[in-house]
Formats: structure tokens, C-alpha cells, sequence
């Protein structure tokens, strides 16, 4: 067992760079995606807001395989163009789903900020754009955080999937190791798996930070 | 920059790939069973008072949940066979059922936790006052009040789920997406097939969500009801 372990771990290594590329610039992106999104949907413009529901309820309904390989294989072929970006079609394909989904929550805590704040801010003579920036967007974003740290974990699950268009990530040296050898088996997708435990790990306590951040010293 | 979309692809290929969805959605229902039920095997293991155990159970519900669904599935189908001694061979579907029924029980098992915890410790001390036993306490008061107020949180995880099931086309279940791949490939013509899947996912999920969401909304205001009811006849009383 301690020799397979010995075996495999530097195969698997290789691809670690790929997962954690893939990993933070999706989490970037998602959270762009999350907050244009989700002010776009409390926005007064009735055309911005129903573009934005209609890119939010399209990447909620169907699922992130579906979207990967759609814009993976499908795009470069609607549009007649060889593009052969596996980095761009992965991070694009997660952080566009996982920005609809988060999209919702910031959506959600804008929304549950007390009416009387706006009403304050509006006695205050406080333009719309300052009342989000200044009073609104700031008690709205500590509602956010116990959910966003959930959703860092989901991104980091979603990165395995990137191996499926052919990126070298860790999944992928592992399913090559395990087709070449198949009683490598248990010991390639058990290390996989505690790999991406060690990873969430942090994130785990990061959400949990994040609910005593939110509930820390809110009257209601 | 020109359109390339051809319809008379999408139409020879649509009833081809809707061949695939028997599977797909025989799939979700199956997983959505095993979780169902095995969401209640972690109910209880978390309630072991024993330390050591109930931190144990904890931690590997944490695991399970924290680790990509999709090398769950490729360790129950090629690396669970190859463990000696206890190493079953499971066909694709078994293998998937067993995978994300496993991954998505541990969600479950939240939501009934939450579910229980809501119920009133008043019911747990009038059901010892009737002299009722564990068993009773539990299929006669506690779960029929902490089951209802769940369900649409469950129909929830039921989408999810339905999401999440054409992972199994890596490991060899038929369903859309998997037909879809050998449509696309057979033919060249990816684009009309992957959008015919995406298409299939969104005019079934989209309207269940709305469904879920009604049923919400209505379940709410009964319960909300009920506790305004009683409030109200406490007061009297």
C-alpha cells in the first residue's frame, strides 16, 4: 500500500497546478459573474433585469456537464471557429453556472436589507448609487458570506469535471495511471479523493468564519 | 462570422437522444430513493451520543460531501472491484445509483436533521409522559411533524440531483447526454446534439423548479398557519 502511495502520488502531482488554476480563477469569475448579475437583477431597467433572469434561469436549469462540453464542443462549431481553449471552456463553464447560482444570493441579501435603511438613506439625501455603495451593498454582503463559502466548495468539486474535455488536471493523470493499471485503482481514486478533501478543508473553515462573521452583532 | 446551425440535424437528432431520457430520469428517481432512505442511516448515526463515533460520522459525512461527486463514481465503478476481500463488481447504473445516492444522502440527512430539530421539545416530553417507546416516539410523533416541512426543500435536492445525473455518462450509463456524445461524434455535428441535452435539462427542470417553488410558498403558509393556530389557542387557554 505505502509503495502504491509512492507510486502514484508524483503522477497525480502533475496535474496540481491545472486543478488550483482552474480552481481560483473560476472562483474569480464566479463571483464577477455573482455580483453583475445579481445587481443587474435589482436593477429599475426592466430590459436589464429580464436579460439577467433569462442568463440566470438557462444556467441554473440545465446542468454544468451539459454546459461544459456545449461550450467546449458546440461554440467553436456554431460559429465556425477553431477555438481550442480548454482553460477558457472550463473557467467559463464554471463560473458562468456557479455565477447564476450565486447570483440568487446576492440578489436575495440585497433584498433582505431592511426597508427602513433605504428609507434612511433616502431622508439622508443620498443618491441611489451611494444608498447601494455606502448603506445597502455593505449589510447586504455579510448575509452573503455563510452561502458564498458553500459555494467555493461546490466550485472546487466542479473543477474535477475540467479532465472530462481533456485538461491535464489531477483527474486526469489519475484516470490515465488507472487505464494502464488497473489494480492501481483504489489507490489513485483514493488519493484523489483525500486531495480534494485537503483542499476543502480550508474552505470548510472559511465558511464557518464566515457564519460567525454574518451573525456577529445584527440586532435581528 | 457565419451561423453554422443546420435544423434538419436537430430534428433527425432529436428523437434519437430522447431515447436516453428513460435512463436519465429512471436514474435521478432511483438515486433520489437511495438518499431518501439512506439520509436517515446518518440521522441516526450522528445521534450516537459516544463521542468518538459521532465525531467520526460527522467528519465522514464532511468528506463525502466535500469531494467531487464524479471521482466518487469512478471509485465505486473501477477502484471498488479491485479492493481484496470486500470488492464487488457493480454494473454502470448500479454504480451510479450507489455514487450519487452516497453523495447526495449526506445533503439529505441534513435537511431531515433540520426538519427534527424543528419539531417542539414539548412533543418529545409528551410523547415519555404517554409512556411511548423510542420506536414509537419516532414513526408515531417526531418524524410525520418533521418530514412535511421538508419536502420542498427535498423536491429541491430531487432537481439537483436530476442535474448532476448525466455525470454518470462517464462511466457508461445511456442516458441524454451520453447519446447525445455518440450522436455528435458519429455525425460531426456536436453543436445540435449538446444543444437538443441542454434543451431536454431546461424544459424539465425549469418548470419543476416553479413547481417547487409554488409548493414552497404554500407549504409556508400552512405551517405558519398551524403555529399562529396554536399560538392562538395557547393564549386562550
Amino acid at each position: 500500500m505505502i509503495n502504491a502511495i509512492i507510486e502514484v502520488f508524483p503522477v497525480l502531482m502533475k496535474g496540481i497546478n491545472i486543478t488550483i488554476t482552474v480552481f481560483i480563477l473560476s472562483t474569480i469569475f464566479s463571483y464577477l459573474f455573482a455580483f453583475i448579475a445579481g445587481l443587474c437583477r435589482v436593477s429599475n431597467n426592466k430590459l436589464v433585469r429580464a436579460g439577467t433572469s433569462v442568463y440566470v434561469e438557462i444556467f441554473r436549469g440545465t446542468s454544468l456537464i451539459v454546459q461544459l462540453f456545449w461550450l467546449y464542443y458546440a461554440i467553436p462549431m456554431l460559429f465556425d471557429v477553431g477555438i481550442d481553449n480548454r482553460l477558457m471552456a472550463g473557467v467559463l463553464a464554471i463560473s458562468l453556472n456557479y455565477g447564476a447560482y450565486m447570483s440568487e444570493i446576492v440578489r436575495g441579501s440585497i433584498l433582505a436589507v431592511d426597508k427602513g435603511q433605504t428609507e434612511a438613506s433616502i431622508a439622508l439625501n443620498l443618491s441611489r448609487a451611494q444608498r447601494m455603495r455606502i448603506v445597502i451593498f455593505p449589510q447586504a454582503l455579510r448575509m452573503m458570506l455563510p452561502e458564498f463559502g458553500n459555494y467555493l466548495i461546490q466550485i472546487l468539486k466542479a473543477t474535477s469535471l475540467v479532465s472530462l474535455i481533456g485538461m491535464t488536471d489531477i483527474l486526469y493523470h489519475g484516470n490515465i495511471l488507472r487505464s494502464t493499471n488497473l489494480s492501481a485503482a483504489p489507490t489513485v481514486y483514493l488519493l484523489l479523493l483525500v486531495f480534494y478533501f485537503i483542499m476543502a478543508l480550508p474552505l470548510i473553515f472559511l465558511t464557518r468564519k464566515g457564519e460567525q462573521i454574518s451573525k456577529r452583532g445584527v440586532a435581528s | 462570422m457565419d451561423i453554422n446551425w443546420k435544423w434538419d440535424m436537430f430534428f433527425e437528432a432529436f428523437p434519437y437522444i430522447l431515447q436516453g431520457l428513460g435512463v436519465t430520469v429512471g436514474l435521478t428517481f432511483a438515486c433520489f430513493l437511495f438518499a431518501l432512505v439512506f439520509g436517515f442511516v446518518w440521522v441516526f448515526l450522528r445521534r450516537i451520543k459516544f463521542k468518538p463515533v459521532n465525531w467520526l460520522v460527522t467528519w465522514i459525512m464532511e468528506f463525502i460531501r466535500s469531494t467531487p461527486p464524479l471521482i466518487q463514481l469512478f471509485f465505486i465503478y473501477y477502484a471498488w472491484p479491485m479492493v481484496p476481500g470486500i470488492g464487488v463488481s457493480l454494473s454502470s447504473f448500479e454504480a451510479a445509483i450507489l455514487g450519487l445516492g452516497i453523495h447526495f444522502s449526506t445533503y439529505i440527512g441534513e435537511v431531515y436533521r433540520s426538519g427534527i430539530e424543528g419539531v417542539d421539545k414539548g412533543q418529545w416530553e409528551a410523547s415519555t409522559a404517554l409512556n411511548f417507546s423510542t420506536r414509537q416516539k419516532w414513526t408515531k410523533i417526531i418524524l410525520p411533524q418533521a418530514i412535511p416541512p421538508t419536502i420542498p426543500m427535498l423536491g429541491n435536492y430531487l432537481i439537483i440531483m436530476f442535474k448532476e445525473v448525466p455525470l454518470a455518462s462517464t462511466i457508461g450509463v445511456v442516458g441524454i447526454l451520453a447519446l447525445a456524445e455518440t450522436y455528435g461524434t458519429d455525425n460531426f455535428r456536436m453543436l445540435e446534439a449538446y444543444t437538443i441535452v441542454a434543451l431536454i435539462f431546461l424544459v424539465l427542470s425549469y418548470p419543476s423548479a416553479i413547481l417547487i417553488n409554488k409548493l414552497e410558498k404554500k407549504m409556508n403558509r400552512r405551517f405558519d398557519k398551524k403555529a399562529a393556530l396554536q399560538d392562538s389557542k395557547g393564549a386562550v387557554v
